[in-house]
């Protein structure tokens, strides 16, 4: 047992989570409203969603597909997790955002039981087990701070004393699958690493677009924690409305602390929702304990059960595209590359496309490979950008330099340089030079390009050789010293050398011929 | 089972409905008889017996049937906002929500 | 000959319309008149004569063209649990008082536009359908046209006395525990509850969701016929609507069949089984009420059916599953009366939950509260298992009785009610006294039936008596042809109270 970040010794710390995710279908669950995102408020919110008297749900078959897809992602294709009956139930509660008075979701009978996802964290692989995947329907949004002169804008930064709530009842009857975890978390980093993975599956199999910023993909935290060796699982807290991998991170670490201080402090922790406060990084007590909350499911008289026939899933299934682990299997195969880059690829559909381009226009697979867990990877996180973001050069100028570089006409330094200045917008020349390669594919281009601005590399060797006596005759204490024995004199003269050649010797040459000069 | 008056101060306040201290009693003593009503279910011997959710399931299977996912829902919000007490900018008013 | 149109059947009104004795604006004139002149009853809750008389330009225009089908152009009425986009839709409560629904109904849909009947308003109810004698609505009780200090029955209690008083020739009503039947047997008039699933909910306010169903009132079984024909059928917009191959099948064309096939002969309803259960003719059904129903038997026998002694052992049972599970389906279905979006909202308040519990205590009269926390309590943690799931097993149990029975029967015939209509006031602060006189109806509708009733006498203080007849799922035409059988030796259907006369 290693010692977790940021977990005191002695205590163990058991998280599970509750995921929303935001199904991609066109329409509603329970009604034929859009879902898109960002219209004027009410404007999808039809008669139905309104729960205006004599209306009654009808479901989406759509929704219900994306519930069997994820199923089958989960557990292999194995259709035995997919519930051949399943039934909607009430969850019953008043919330002005909730227009009938009660929630339609799944409670004794989901779609989905069981399944597991991997992770990976620093290295070692742990199969985090799912409870349940149930559908259900979104509920809608109170505008805060709403004074009845004007609306304001961003709404939460003002809240006057007798300010009133704007209902906006658009997001109400949104397709939601909540994927609920085992709690089988030992760390927030544990937490955060099944919570990108659950996104990479969702958005793989392309049941939810992920786009955490507009809610699309929600996480709870159930955090408790307990001295270690204890078997009994302490009281846990619900950490509810986490809308970014690191605020769930803060969020679950925050919880931690706060509930080892407690109980160090001789408090107790008490069941309850709390709410990540990201701007002062705490969370905080969110639901009055007037009256425990009493749901009051019951099946759902307005809707029948939902019955999943095996030919269905099995035309699901035949429809649905390869899994990750099944496409980083076949990479390492076919391709030659490690399986670290390979489950690095398979990440998103949008990553192994792109590597897949990347592999057509450099001609080799391994480097195309190395250069997504390296340089590509690299910039992602540095911009906060997403592979198929705009920003992102594109795959037929990165493969140009690879198979540049391959060729050695540039050196790796210089091909790590132009693929930054590419992602920097720095050079002129090379945002017209892309234009050309995109337009008609030509090397030649590239190629004139970096004789035009001596970046290609040097391999002639008699230009080596007089590049390296020109500099054993102006450094001849390094060569003394390396003669000494001191091979790190060496390094010394091969800067020199490369620094001559304005980084564009093909270094392999310039160490053989070094050694051969010196040696001599 | 007899409901005490607590028990239905907490019911009314999960139904939300207001009940007045002069309401309560003549409410406690109503659905208590109500109570000795529906009482009678718990003499009948029905294990192994399902549940029935909806009334023909005696005679015949009744899968529920789903709808394409297709907008038929276009932008009603004037008629559909007609009705409400309090709105503007096209959002429905209430009391601040606290959270 | 001429006619009197306030109780004309619906056949004869359209001879009238097809020969142009009538126009459709002159019936709609005719009944609007009646309506008007017959407020003190109570039974409409809104009148718009300038929307009702467009509708009847239309139905004429319609019939000029020759485009009218077999109720183009004749007037009834809706229950106002029925949303309509031009009347007020208030489902007998305070707290819909104004509310105006932006769509209409699936029956009105289906009643008024695609058969073209013309609509006179809406008709008073107990509120949110809750109740059986219709003194629980928030505009008053309806007053029992044959004796105005009596109830009219309930909930559809609005429609029955507009009906049996001539101020429509049919309406429309909801039954969910009885509240077709027994306004109907009250009144002196027929009525029909299908089977669950054949008429849509689409538009029906909703009381207990897996119970209620829409059905005609009239004053005969071949009205009724024509009626639900029109109302019936597969909506996609409600989930349990049924679409499969016997709802499909035309209720119109499966009575014309059956009434067709013997009706020569001089017993018409040679080889009906009728089966009556000894559960319905026990103690607590009153000595005229079983002397009507005993008698309206006897005369299904002359028509040449048998009689056969069967059992519905679970017939008490019903009360208390039924008394569960409506209430427990109505408190979350009126959850959505908040305040917020449409309907009451309190005018003082102190928060946002204060907002709500105040506008609910006051938008909601005695008895949906009264169910909205008994179905609360019913549901709510620890009780659920014991209350709920029982009740709904107790209900497989009824409904396997029905099953049982229909091996040895076709119909099944009894008391629609222990007695005839009270007088108004009699049972009010008894809600249990008020539930028990439900006995007979609401089996058939935990099991899904359908179930009529059928005016057959008079009990001993001179009040109509209903027969009910129950038949096995999908059985409607049959049903409706058998009582047009009966209808065809009888006239109790065709009796008119005096003073409306
Ligand atoms: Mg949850
Ligand atoms: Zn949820």
């Amino acid at each position: 047992m290693s010692a977790k970040k940021g977990i005191p010794t002695g205590w163990e710390v058991v998280i599970g989570l509750e995921t929303h995710t935001q199904l991609s279908t066109a329409s509603k669950i329970f009604s034929g409203s859009s879902i898109a995102f960002g219209a004027e408020p009410n404007t999808q919110a039809s008669a139905i969603d309104l729960a205006l008297p004599g209306t009654l749900p009808v479901l989406n078959k759509a929704a219900v597909e994306c519930a069997i897809k994820f199923g089958l992602a989960v557990n292999g294709g194995d259709d035995r997790h997919i519930a051949p009956r399943s039934v909607f139930a009430r969850k019953n509660y008043f919330y002005p955002d909730l227009p009938k008075g009660y929630q339609i979701s799944q409670f004794e009978l989901p779609v989905v039981t069981g399944g597991s996802v991997t992770i990976n964290v620093d290295g070692v692989e742990k199969v985090i087990r799912l409870t349940r995947a149930h559908l259900e329907e979104d509920a809608g949004k109170s505008v805060h701070g709403y004074v009845a002169e004007g609306y304001v804008e961003d709404g939460y930064a003002e809240e006057p004393a007798h300010g009133q709530s704007g209902i906006d009842l658009n997001r109400a009857g949104v397709p939601l699958l909540e994927i609920v975890s085992e709690p089988d978390m030992r760390s927030a980093e544990e937490a955060v690493a099944y919570a990108k993975a659950l996104h990479g599956i969702v958005t793989w199999i392309g049941i939810c677009d992920g786009n955490m910023q507009e809610g699309s993909f929600r996480c709870d935290a159930n955090v408790s924690v307990r001295k270690f060796g204890d078997e009994k699982l302490g009281t846990r807290a619900e950490i509810k409305n986490v809308n970014s991998f690191r605020f769930l991170e803060k969020a679950i670490n925050y919880e931690i602390r706060r509930q080892i201080e407690l109980i160090e402090d001789g408090g107790k922790v008490v069941q309850e929702t709390r709410l990540y406060d990201a701007e002062r990084d705490e969370t905080r007590s969110m639901r009055s304990k007037e009256d425990a909350m009493d749901y009051r499911y019951f099946p759902d008289p307005d809707l029948l059960p939902v019955e999943i026939s095996r030919d269905w899933v099995e035309e699901v299934c035949a429809a649905m595209p390869e899994l990750p682990e099944t496409a980083a299997a076949r990479l390492v195969a076919e391709d030659g590359i490690t399986i670290v880059e390979a489950r690095l690829i398979t990440q998103s559909q949008a990553f192994v496309r792109y590597y897949e381009n990347l592999r057509e226009y450099s001609g080799s697979a391994k480097r195309s490979a190395r250069w997504m867990l390296g340089e590509i990877s690299a910039f992602l996180n540095r911009e906060q950008l997403e592979i198929d973001d705009p920003e992102v050069p594109s795959e037929s100028v990165v493969g140009t330099i690879i198979a540049s570089e391959a060729a050695q006409e540039i050196s790796k330094t210089v091909a790590r340089e132009q693929f930054q200045a590419l992602c920097d917008k720095t050079e002129a020349d090379i945002q017209a030079l892309t234009k050309i390669i995109e337009k008609h594919e030509l090397r030649q281009a590239w190629i004139r390009y970096i004789e035009s601005k001596g970046l290609k590399q040097v391999s002639n060797a008699g230009a080596i050789e007089k590049m390296i006596d020109d500099v054993i005759a102006a450094n001849p204490k390094s060569v003394e010293e390396y003669k000494a024995g001191k091979e790190k004199a060496l390094n010394a003269l091969f800067g020199q050398v490369m620094k001559a050649s304005n980084k564009t010797a093909n270094p392999a040459q310039v160490t053989e011929i070094l050694k051969r000069k010196l040696a001599s | 089972m007899e409901l005490h008056p607590d028990d239905l101060k907490r019911i009314a306040r999960l139904a939300r409905i207001a009940v007045s201290d002069a309401e309560l009693a003549p409410l406690q003593s109503q659905l208590n008889g109500i109570f000795g009503l529906i009482d009678e279910l718990q003499a009948v011997d029905t294990k192994g017996l399902e549940p029935l959710a909806h009334p023909l399931d005696v005679v015949q299977h009744l899968p529920q049937r789903l709808r394409d996912d297709k907008i038929t829902e276009l932008d009603q919000r004037e008629a559909n906002m007609a009705n409400a007490p309090a709105s503007e900018n096209g959002l429905f008013l209430v009391p601040k929500v606290l959270e | 000959m001429s006619l009197n149109l306030s109780y004309a059947s619906l056949k004869s009104l359209r001879a009238a319309l097809d020969s142009k004795q009538v126009s459709s604006v002159e019936l709609a004139e005719h009944f609007l008149a009646r309506a008007e002149d017959a407020l003190s009853l109570n039974a409409f809750l809104h009148i718009d004569r300038g929307l009702t008389l467009s509708q009847a330009r239309a139905a004429d225009a319609r019939i000029a063209k020759g485009e009218a089908g077999a109720l183009t152009g004749i007037p009834m009425a809706h229950k106002d649990i029925f949303v309509t986009r031009s009347w007020r839709s208030t489902a007998g409560s305070k707290m819909l008082a104004d509310y105006v629904s932006p769509f209409d109904a699936t029956v009105v849909e289906k009643l008024n536009h695609g058969a073209g009947m013309v609509c006179l308003g809406k008709l008073n109810c107990d509120e949110f359908a809750m109740g059986s004698s219709n003194e629980n609505s928030a505009f008053g009780a309806v007053k029992n046209p044959w004796d105005t200090s009596r109830i009219p029955g309930g909930s559809s209690g609005g429609s029955a006395a507009a009906v049996a008083a001539g101020l429509t020739p049919a309406a429309t009503g909801t039954d969910t525990g009885g509240s077709l039947r027994q306004p109907a047997a009250m009144c002196g008039i027929s009525a029909i509850k299908p089977t669950y699933g054949r008429v849509s909910r689409y538009g029906m306010i909703a009381f207990a969701s897996s119970l209620d169903q829409g059905g005609p009132m009239a004053r005969g079984a071949e009205d009724c016929a024509l009626l639900l024909d029109a109302m019936a059928g597969f909506d996609e917009r409600d989930s349990t609507s049924l679409n499969n191959k016997q709802a499909a099948t035309p209720i119109l064309a499966r009575f014309s069949e059956a009434y067709a096939s013997n009706a020569s002969t001089g017993a018409p309803l040679q080889g009906v089984r009728i089966g009556v259960p000894q559960e319905f003719f026990g103690e607590g059904l009153s000595a005229d009420v079983r002397a009507a129903v005993e008698a309206a038997i006897g005369e299904f026998e002359k028509l040449g059916a048998t009689r056969v002694e069967i059992s519905l052992p679970r017939t008490r049972l019903s009360i208390p599953a039924y008394y569960v599970i409506a209430p427990a389906e109505a408190s979350s279905n009126l959850s959505r009366f908040d305040g917020v979006r449409y309907g009451h909202r309190a005018k003082e308040y102190r928060d946002l939950k204060d907002m709500i519990e105040r506008s609910r205590a006051e938008g909601f009269g005695a008895e949906p509260k009264r169910r909205i926390l008994t179905g609360a309590w019913v549901l709510s943690h620890g009780y659920y298992d014991a209350y709920y799931l029982q009740a709904q097993r107790v209900r497989r149990l009824i409904a396997q009785d029905f099953q049982e029975a229909f091996k040895s029967c076709d119909f099944i015939m009894g008391p629609v009610a222990p007695t005839t209509a009270w007088k108004i006031g009699e049972k009010n602060n008894d809600p249990v006294a008020m539930y028990l006189e439900d006995i007979f109806t609401l089996g058939v509708s935990l099991a899904g039936l359908p179930g009529m009733s059928v005016p057959c006498g008079f009990g001993a203080d001179k009040m109509p008596v209903g027969l009910q007849i129950i038949g096995n799922y999908f059985d409607e035409g049959r049903m409706l042809a058998a009582a047009h059988q009966y209808q065809q030796v009888t006239d109790w259907h065709a009796r008119t109270p005096e003073a409306f006369r």
